[in-house]
């Protein structure tokens, strides 16, 4: 059996498919407190694609992921599904960035993790949903790219072949390795929790989780790293080497037209039709 | 960071599949036209192919394109992400474009972030407006004239966000597919085609295509002037015949939801909503729809919107010009009978 070495970049967004007007404030402002926050849905897949790696060919799953030390929560849940590493990158220098800078952190972040045959990410969080810092990882680490993989057909010595689709259909390839894939939800279903594994981990914790650092036991630490942990140049994180800037955002309001309604009737139905008939509709 | 160049072109990167363009294209082509005309610079379009694609250069001149840079070799017939990024690159640092635009696709997004890593610069995504505008930083005061301002929907569909990147160049975007009309083709219009020349190391071939296969696909959402949706409320593979059967007494096309397409009631190509198609038929019928933000961006620019839903309270209502509340078992098929018996 060899040993593939998979790295999974995950990320805690606020749960936007539930969204209700409810969750922007007044101002328009996103109440952030007021959401629930998940493992992004397709970074899921992403994780069970590594695993799958490790269980067809042998190797192992660190993820990675950038947040605030609640973010640690979805580590622990990566670890709950077989994950055999996990890292947070923790830094109030990090707050704010864009693509540009994450891409870069993540990529200093993966360069100090060790060597790597795969990078697997979900194609988008449904928060930004950008899908564009997977492949910046990639340039940055010089390594070719498979976005909206599908699935994975065999990984053979140094090489993988791989289904992707295209927006029009779908094509196999092959790339070599090392090498970073972008998964879609179709891919494959997310096992849950081992219960094994809940309780082997459910203790661990990063030390900004903790009141007492100290008192944080060396087998119940999880690793969190800092931008002078991965070497990261303060001036390429967070706002400052963001290069887009939010003007504005705004909650989108869609207009209210005139509104009429009719009877869910036979009669209702011929006036609706002659009233679109009449208004050059039909 | 890196300074704007004033004189720089608008640039769009034309994506070609199997030597032909797509509607895509075309509508980047307009769209950088008329933000050149406010800069008062030229178009230029990016076509990368094998020499079969050269045949395409003329389109993107009667589209709206004052320069077409090919970039033609045998190694580029299929689209591989490496390759094409490093020729995009290449030519952006010998022209130095102001702004690069790219479509919303499966390549665009595929390929535009690469480009963007590799020049330190800003790349906002599945943009739907973009205007030349003036911007102050609030920060540092600094005034900048005639930049970028782009929208684009965030946080799931529920806040609209402008964003500006003035600091770096060039400035690029990906740009949804539909929100812009493709301009008039003109015969009429002048443009070059310049070849260029660039060395591909074999290093960026790392990605090889073994087979490709094309989905059959007859479904033109956007270009249709009466669109049926079918929402969730619809409840089945099966009862989606309704749906079918009302399209077809209506002469239109049937679309979706996303949650309709999830559930496995119909194929995805016809998802409307901001995933899926925006679409901007003269008639919306929108059947079991409660009308998620998602959705509702979607069909926001239809003539007219007709809703049927038993919930009176469903979102769909708000932006509907005519609602039936009632089951769409039953009302269906009674608006199929009145159409047929108008005829």
């Amino acid at each position: 059996m060899s040993f593939y070495r998979s790295i999974v970049l995950v990320k805690q967004t606020p749960n936007t498919s539930t969204v209700t007007e409810n969750a922007l404030n007044a101002d328009g402002t996103i109440n952030r407190a007021a959401l629930p926050t998940v493992l992004n849905p397709e970074d899921l897949n992403a994780l069970e694609a590594a695993l799958e790696v490790k269980d067809r060919f042998g190797g192992s799953v660190t993820v990675i992921s950038m947040g605030p030390p609640q973010a640690a929560e979805i580590l622990r849940e990566a670890l709950y599904r077989g994950a055999d590493r996990a890292i947070l990158i923790c830094d109030r220098a990090v707050a704010g960035s864009d693509v540009l800078a994450t891409s870069y952190i993540l990529s200093q972040a993966i360069k100090k993790a060790g060597e790597f045959d795969f990078i697997f990410c979900g194609r988008q969080a449904i928060d930004g949903d950008t899908g564009q810092t997977g492949p910046e990882c990639a340039q940055r680490l010089g390594v070719p790219q498979v976005s909206y993989m599908v699935q994975i057909v065999d990984v053979d010595g140094k090489k993988a072949t791989l289904r992707r689709a295209t927006g029009s259909g779908w094509e196999t390839v092959t790339a070599s390795l090392p090498l970073l894939a972008s998964v879609l939800s179709e891919t494959n279903e997310p096992r849950p929790f081992a219960a094994i594994k809940v309780m082997r981990h459910k203790h661990k914790r990063v030390p900004s989780e903790v009141a007492d650092r100290a008192a944080l036991a060396p087998e119940d630490r999880l690793e969190e790293w800092t931008c002078a942990d991965i070497d990261a140049d303060p001036a390429r994180c967070g706002l400052n080497g963001s290069p887009t800037k939010v003007v504005d955002a705004i909650p989108i309001v869609l207009k209210k037209s005139e509104y009429k309604e009719f009877e869910p009737t036979l009669e209702g139905m011929k006036a609706l039709v002659a009233e679109l008939v009449e208004e050059r509709a039909l | 960071m890196t300074t704007i160049n004033p004189q720089g072109e608008v640039w769009v990167f034309a994506e070609q599949h199997g030597a032909s363009l797509c509607e895509l294209d075309y509508e980047l082509c307009g769209k950088a036209r008329k933000l050149a005309d406010a800069l008062g610079v030229k178009v230029g379009a990016v076509l990368i192919g094998d020499e079969s694609v050269a045949c395409l250069a003329d389109a993107l001149v009667a589209y709206g394109a004052d320069r077409v840079y090919l970039v033609a070799n045998p190694k580029l017939k299929n689209y591989t992400t490496m390759p094409y990024a490093h020729a995009i690159r290449a030519l952006i640092e010998k022209y130095e474009p102001q702004i690069v635009l790219y479509g919303a696709s499966a390549t665009g997004r595929d390929v535009a972030p690469r480009v963007a890593a590799a020049l330190e610069t800003g790349l906002t995504a599945d943009c739907i407006s973009l205007e030349i505008g003036d911007y102050q930083d609030p920060k540092t005061g600094k005034e900048y004239k005639n930049i970028l301002q782009l929208r684009r929907p965030s946080f799931g569909g529920h806040m609209l966000a402008t964003i500006v990147a003035p600091d770096h160049a060039p400035q690029m975007a990906t740009v949804r597919e539909g929100v812009f009309p493709a301009p008039e083709w003109d015969d009429d219009r002048k443009g070059e085609t310049i070849k260029e020349e660039i060395a591909f190391d074999d290093s960026l071939f790392a990605v090889e295509v073994l087979d490709r296969i094309e989905r059959e696909s007859g479904v033109n959402l956007k270009n249709a002037k009466i669109i049926v949706g079918g929402g969730a409320g619809v409840g089945s593979r099966e009862n989606f015949k309704l749906i079918y059967d009302l399209a077809a007494a209506l002469g239109g096309t049937v679309g979706a939801t996303r949650a309709a397409t999830q559930s496995g009631y119909i194929e995805e190509e016809r998802m409307i909503g901001q995933t899926g198609t925006i679409v901007r038929p003269d008639l919306y019928v929108a059947v079991g729809i409660s009308g998620a933000v998602e959705h509702r961006v979607g069909i926001q620019d239809a003539g007219k919107i007709v809703a049927i839903n038993s919930d009176p309270k469903a979102p769909i209502f708000s932006i509907a010009h005519y609602g039936i509340v009632g089951d769409l078992n039953d009302v269906v098929p009674k608006l199929i009978k009145a159409l047929q018996e108008r005829a």
